[in-house]
C-alpha cells in the first residue's frame, strides 16, 4: 500500500455530534426570551445588569484562567457566559455596577475556580453569588423595581415589593394575587422571574433540544404543587410567584450540581420542592429557591452514592457501597 | 411496540448504503496467507510441512485444547512458508503462505465435495453434529470468533431450552449478516436446525432488528410450516445484537453477571454461524471463507462480497472500489466496536464482518474536555455501570474499587465514550481497567 499511514485509535470510531459548547449556548438560547422580557419589561436598567454581569463573569473566567491556573483557555464554551446570565437573571434591575461585579467574582472565583473549574464545583456558580449578595447587601438586593414603570431610567427606578414579600407581611392574601399578570409579565421580582411564558419557552427549548431532561424540572414544580396545596395555597400563585420556574428549570438542572441518575434527578427535585416551601412557609425570608437549591447541591455526591443504577444482571440492586 | 431491552442504548446514525446489495462472490486468492489465531483462545498448532502439497478445505492446524479452533486451507497448493506475519493489528502471528499454480487454480474451480444426503444428514447424533463443527473449525462469526463447539457443549447440569440466532446487526455500516438472511435463508434454517440437534433445544427464535423488514419477511416466509423456529423483529437501538441484551429484548431475561445465556436457559448464536455449520454439515466444507461488508462514506462500489479466508485485505477493498484518496482510518468490524487496522496487507480472517472506511476529516477524535457530569454515559450504559467513575477510577489505579463498581460486566459497546460530550476516552480507560482487574484477581486466585 501506499506510505500514508493509517490512525489508528480504540473504539468507538464514532461519536454523537453533542458537545459541551453545543449544549452550553444551547442553555444561553434558551434563556433568550426571557432575558429580551426582561429588557423589556425593565428597560436601561436590565440591560445595565445583563452586560455588566455577564462580561464581568466572563472577564474573571478569562483572567482567572489567564493568570491564575494556566492550561487552555476555554471561555469560549459558553459555561462563564450563562454563569453571568443566570446571575443577572436572579438580581434587581437597579443593583450597582460594584456590586454586581463582587456577584461575578464570587460565582466565577469562588463558586467555580476554586473548586477546580467546570465540572469540578459543588454548588451552582450563578446562585451562589446571589446568595452571596443577598447576605451581603439585604437593602439592595430586595427593594425590587417595579416593572414598566420606570424603564428609561436604572438606579432610581420606582420600586416595590414582590408578591412573595407582599405575601410574608401578610399585605397580600393569596387568593388576591393576579395570576395572569404573573403568567405573562407583570409581577415584580428579579430580572428573570418577570415573565413564566418566557421561562417555560426556553424550558421547552431545552427539553426537546435534549439538553435537560425535564426530571428536575417536573419534579420540583409537583411538589410546590403539592406542598401549597396542602398548606391551603394556590398552587398556581406558588409555581408563578418568585423564583421556581427560573430555579426549576434553569438552576437546579446545572449538569455539574445535580445527580447523575434520573432517581437521584427526582429526589433532588422533590427535596428542592420541599425545602422551598419549608422557607417561604415558615423561614425568615419571603423566597427560598436558591437557598434550597443550594443546600441540594450539597447533598448531590451524597445521593450520587446512594442512587446508582440498577444493574444489569444483578437482581439485588447495587451493593457497592454495603459490603 | 417492538422489542427491545429496556436499559441504555443509543440510537446511531446507521449508514447502511449496501443494504439490499447481493452477495457478491470474490475469486479465490492464488497467494492466501492463513493464521493460526483466526479464533478467541489458543492459536492453533501447524501440521504441515514446507513444500507440503495441500487440498482446499485440508487442515493446515490443529485446535490446540478446548478453547481453540481448527483451520484450513482456502485454496489448493504448495505450502510456500511457514512463518510470522503481522495480522491487521500489528502483531506478528504464526501464519502459513500457500499458493496456487494454474492447475490447483483450476481444479478448485471444479472439485465440489459430495453434499451429504437427507438420509446421512438424519443418522447424524448430537455428538456427530458437534464434532463436525469442531472439525470445520466454526466459530462465532458475529465478530468475536469463539470457537462454535464450545458453545455448542454447555456446561453439564445446565439446561438450554431456546435457541436464540442472532441477527440484529446493530453495527452502522455493516449488512453482511442482512445480506446473508435475504439470500440463503433456507440454509440459515436447516443450520439452526443442526444447532438445536447438536444441544437438544427444541425451541429456536431468530431476533432481526426492524430496520431489515425484508430479512423479516424472507426466513418469516421459509418458516412457514415449521413451528419450532420463529422471527422476532426488534427495535433498531444499538447495542441489540449484544449477547445480553438479545436474550433480554426476546425473553425478558436478565443474564446474571459473570454467567454463561445458558444460566437463563439460552444459547446464542449468530446467523452467519449458523450458515457456517449449515456448510460444515450439509456440503463438508470447513469454515474457509466468509460474508463481510466492505463500506464507508467515501467507498465507490460498497457491497457484501463471499471471501476466502486468506485473501489480503486490500484486494478485498479493492473489488469495493479501493481506498478512496482521503482515507484516515480503516475499521474492521463495525465502527462501534471494531478495531482500527494498521495494514491492509493482513489477511482476511473468520471474525472479520466488514471492513468500514473513514474519511480522515472523520478519523480523529476531538480534544478531550472536563467531565461536566452530564450523567449521558451513566444512562446510556445498557449495563447499568457509571462509565464517569470507572475512568478516573482506572486512572488511579484503584483497581479494588473498580471491580466492586462492576468494571467486569462492561460489554464494551462504546455507548458511553460515543455519548460523552466532552469527548472523554472513557471506554479506552474501562477496557485497561478491566484488564487489570482481571489480572489483579488472577493474581490473588494463584495465591490462595
Amino acid at each position: 500500500m501506499d506510505d500514508k499511514r493509517l490512525i489508528v485509535s480504540g473504539s468507538p470510531h464514532m461519536h454523537t455530534k453533542d458537545t459541551v459548547k453545543g449544549k452550553m449556548w444551547g442553555v444561553v438560547v434558551a434563556l433568550l426570551p426571557a432575558v429580551i422580557f426582561s429588557v423589556y419589561a425593565f428597560g436601561l436598567g436590565a440591560l445595565v445588569v445583563i452586560f455588566t454581569s455577564v462580561l464581568g463573569c466572563v472577564m474573571i473566567e478569562y483572567l482567572i484562567q489567564r493568570y491564575l491556573v494556566g492550561g487552555k483557555l476555554t471561555v469560549t464554551n459558553g459555561s462563564a457566559v450563562i454563569t453571568g446570565l443566570l446571575l443577572a437573571m436572579n438580581l434587581p434591575s437597579n443593583l450597582p455596577i460594584w456590586i454586581i461585579l463582587i456577584g461575578c467574582l464570587v460565582a466565577i472565583g469562588l463558586g467555580k475556580y476554586a473548586f477546580g473549574g467546570l465540572g469540578q464545583n459543588i454548588f451552582n456558580p450563578a446562585i451562589l453569588g446571589r446568595v452571596f449578595l443577598l447576605i451581603s447587601f439585604p437593602q439592595q438586593m430586595t427593594t425590587w423595581p417595579v416593572p414598566f414603570v420606570s424603564r428609561g431610567s436604572y438606579l432610581d427606578a420606582a420600586t416595590g415589593a414582590t408578591v412573595l414579600g407582599r405575601m410574608k407581611m401578610n399585605e397580600l392574601m393569596p387568593e388576591n394575587v393576579d395570576l395572569m399578570g404573573s403568567f405573562i409579565g407583570q409581577m415584580g421580582g428579579s430580572l428573570g422571574e418577570v415573565s413564566a411564558v418566557a421561562l417555560l419557552l426556553g424550558g421547552l427549548f431545552l427539553i426537546v433540544r435534549r439538553i435537560i431532561t425535564w426530571h428536575i424540572p417536573l419534579s420540583i414544580m409537583i411538589t410546590v404543587s403539592v406542598f401549597s396545596w396542602l398548606a391551603g395555597i394556590n398552587p398556581l400563585v406558588s409555581l408563578l410567584s418568585g423564583g421556581v420556574l427560573l430555579g426549576s428549570i434553569f438552576m437546579a438542572t446545572d449538569y455539574v450540581t445535580s445527580p447523575m441518575t434520573r432517581n437521584g434527578m427526582i429526589l433532588y427535585g422533590v427535596m428542592i420542592g420541599v425545602i422551598t416551601m419549608v422557607i417561604r412557609l415558615w423561614g425568615a425570608y419571603p423566597e427560598g429557591v436558591s437557598f434550597a437549591i443550594l443546600i441540594m447541591n450539597g447533598f448531590t455526591p451524597l445521593i450520587n452514592v446512594y442512587m446508582r443504577p440498577k444493574r444489569f444482571g444483578e437482581r439485588r440492586g447495587n451493593k457497592v457501597w454495603r459490603k | 411496540m417492538l422489542k427491545t431491552f429496556n436499559k441504555g442504548g443509543i440510537h446511531i446514525p446507521e449508514y447502511k448504503f449496501t443494504a439490499g446489495n447481493p452477495i457478491v462472490e470474490l475469486p479465490a486468492p492464488r497467494e492466501a496467507v492463513v493464521t493460526f489465531s483466526q479464533h478467541i483462545g489458543a492459536i492453533a498448532v501447524c501440521c504441515v510441512k514446507q513444500g507440503e502439497h495441500v487440498e482446499r478445505g485440508q487442515l493446515i492446524a490443529k485446535a490446540n485444547g478446548v478453547v481453540s479452533a481448527n483451520v484450513h486451507t482456502p485454496i489448493s497448493g504448495t505450502v510456500k512458508s511457514i512463518g510470522k506475519w503481522k495480522t491487521a493489528f500489528g502483531y506478528p502471528c504464526d501464519t502459513v503462505t500457500i499458493v496456487a499454480s494454474d492447475e490447483d487454480a483450476a481444479y478448485d474451480a471444479i472439485s465440489i465435495p459430495t453434499a451429504r444426503t437427507d438420509e446421512e444428514v438424519a443418522a447424524l447424533t448430537a455428538e456427530d453434529i458437534k464434532s463436525i463443527v469442531a472439525d470445520a473449525g466454526v466459530v462465532g462469526l458475529g465478530g468475536a470468533a469463539f470457537p462454535t463447539k464450545v458453545k455448542l457443549t454447555p456446561p453439564s447440569g445446565s439446561n438450554p431450552e431456546l435457541l436464540i440466532l442472532n441477527g440484529a446487526e446493530c453495527e452502522p455500516f455493516l449488512t453482511n449478516d442482512h445480506a446473508l438472511m435475504v439470500s440463503c435463508a433456507d440454509e440459515i434454517i436447516e443450520g439452526a436446525g443442526y444447532i438445536m440437534r447438536a444441544t437438544g433445544v427444541k425451541r429456536a427464535v431468530i431476533g432481526i432488528e426492524n430496520n431489515k423488514p425484508d430479512a423479516v419477511s424472507c426466513i418469516k416466509d421459509r418458516l412457514k410450516g415449521n413451528p419450532a423456529i420463529s422471527v422476532v423483529a426488534l427495535e433498531t437501538k444499538y447495542p441489540q445484537g449484544g449477547e445480553k441484551q438479545l436474550i433480554k429484548a426476546i425473553i425478558g431475561r436478565e443474564v446474571p453477571n459473570g454467567n454463561l445465556p445458558v444460566s437463563v436457559g439460552v444459547i446464542v448464536q449468530n446467523v452467519g454461524t449458523a450458515y457456517a455449520i449449515y456448510r460444515a454439515v450439509r456440503l463438508r466444507e470447513p469454515l474457509i471463507s466468509r460474508i463481510m461488508t466492505v463500506s464507508g462514506k467515501n467507498v465507490k462500489n460498497p457491497g457484501n462480497f463471499r471471501v476466502f479466508l486468506g485473501t489480503p485485505l486490500k484486494t478485498v477493498i479493492d473489488a469495493a472500489g479501493g481506498i478512496p484518496e482521503n482515507t484516515g482510518k480503516i475499521i474492521v468490524g463495525g465502527p462501534m466496536m471494531g478495531r482500527a487496522l494498521v495494514s491492509v496487507d493482513a489477511p482476511t480472517i473468520k471474525g472479520v464482518s466488514g471492513i468500514v472506511i473513514v474519511p480522515e476529516e472523520e478519523s480523529r477524535r476531538m480534544s478531550e474536555e472536563p467531565c461536566i457530569r452530564c450523567g449521558a454515559c451513566v444512562e446510556v450504559c445498557p449495563m447499568g455501570l457509571e462509565p464517569y467513575l470507572l475512568m478516573p477510577l482506572t486512572e488511579n489505579g484503584e483497581w479494588d474499587l473498580l471491580n466492586r463498581h462492576g468494571v467486569k460486566n462492561c460489554i464494551e459497546c462504546g455507548c458511553c465514550a460515543y455519548s460523552c460530550p466532552s469527548s472523554r476516552p472513557l471506554l479506552d480507560f474501562i477496557r485497561l481497567g478491566k484488564f487489570k482487574v482481571n489480572e489483579a484477581v488472577r493474581r490473588k486466585n494463584n495465591q490462595n
